[in-house]
């Protein structure tokens, strides 16, 4: 532990003590902050979690289907077909503010278009399959892509805010306190040294009188 | 306001995302989908990497992190998830909490000693 440099006076005494108060009161504030970000993040990560599975394995299963459908057609007839889109899709992006941190809001606005995107002479019908099911998988993709954000952010917030609180509770307010002490004892010191000084004084003054 | 969804594999798998209104883009390995992600990442407000290629393009991805937009994630490719993305959750639950809550059920706890994560 460190002493912090600073002269021993009454005006420093009373700068470090105000000092001391605003860190402790800081550390309270961001230790009940982190408190509650882990809560939250513990609910969070497990909900990102099963989305997770879910969701990968969906798209596992469009994507199986989509070769099933693509190896019966050429190269360019799959970049042909596929390369308009049936729907066209509007995605709001928004920010949502959860204990002081802006994570990612979506909201989907799908505006219909036709369903499928070819002429059904040039596909086979499993692309139909793959398309739909890509189709249904959109808003779930979506609602997967913000809740890995905002795990991803909550935990990188949770880290630094942790490093924050042990920061205040292991350095910075145990060296104010030894320097208050410090001050403290040394103008407890400057005090005594005086009153001898005077004691001394005194009797050699009564020892010249007698 | 508004933004727009890409996606960006290996293969023409990606391709059926088109049909669904999102930009597909394929890149045949790790440099030439850096090259791509740093390109788009300005206009797509969700860009999906299948996991192949985010596994290996962490610190590219890395990059967009503390920011809300863009949204990078990984999802599988059609030979199966390589689980990059299930383990990207564990690391995050690791650094959030100190110890890993998601898999712990999972694994067999002879390769994980109790404590072992613990230790910060």
């Amino acid at each position: 532990m460190a002493r912090i440099n600073v002269n021993p006076t009454r005006m420093e005494l009373k700068k470090l003590k105000a000092r001391l108060k605003t860190a402790q009161r800081g550390h309270k504030l961001l230790k009940d902050k982190t408190d509650e970000m882990v809560r939250r993040f513990a609910v969070i990560v497990r909900e990102t979690k099963r989305l997770h599975d879910e969701v990968e394995a969906e798209v596992v299963d469009v994507l199986r289907q989509f070769s099933l459908a693509s190896g019966s057609m050429s190269k360019k007839e799959i970049a042909l077909a596929f390369s308009m889109p049936s729907v066209s899709l509007e995605l709001e992006c928004a920010t949502a503010n959860i204990l002081n941190l802006e994570i990612p809001k979506l909201h989907l606005k799908e505006t219909q278009g036709e369903e499928y995107p070819y002429s059904f002479a040039r596909v086979t019908s499993e692309a139909d399959l793959a398309v739909a099911a890509a189709g249904r998988l959109v808003s779930r993709l979506l609602r997967l892509a913000e809740m890995e954000k905002a795990t991803a952010m909550l935990a990188d917030e949770i880290e630094k805010s942790k490093r924050r609180v042990n920061a205040l509770e292991y350095i910075m307010i145990p060296d104010i306190e030894e320097t208050i002490r410090y001050i403290s004892q040394k103008l407890e010191e400057n005090e005594r040294a005086g009153l001898t000084r005077l004691m001394k004084v005194k009797s050699m003054l009564e020892e010249r009188g007698a | 306001m508004n933004g727009k969804m890409a996606v960006i594999g290996e293969g023409d798998g990606v391709l059926v995302f088109q049909s669904v209104g999102m930009d597909a883009f394929t890149a045949e390995d790790a440099p030439a989908a850096a090259r791509i992600l740093k390109e788009i990442a300005e206009r797509y407000r969700v860009i999906f990497v299948t996991d192949v290629l985010a596994a290996q393009l962490e610190e590219e991805i890395g990059r967009y992190a503390s920011q809300a937009y863009p949204i990078v994630v990984p999802i599988p490719s059609v030979n199966g998830g390589n689980g990059y993305g299930a383990e990207l959750l564990r690391r995050q639950s690791e650094r959030a909490l100190g110890m890993d809550i998601l898999f712990r059920g999972e694994q067999g706890a002879g390769d994980r000693p109790d404590g072992e994560d613990n230790a910060r």
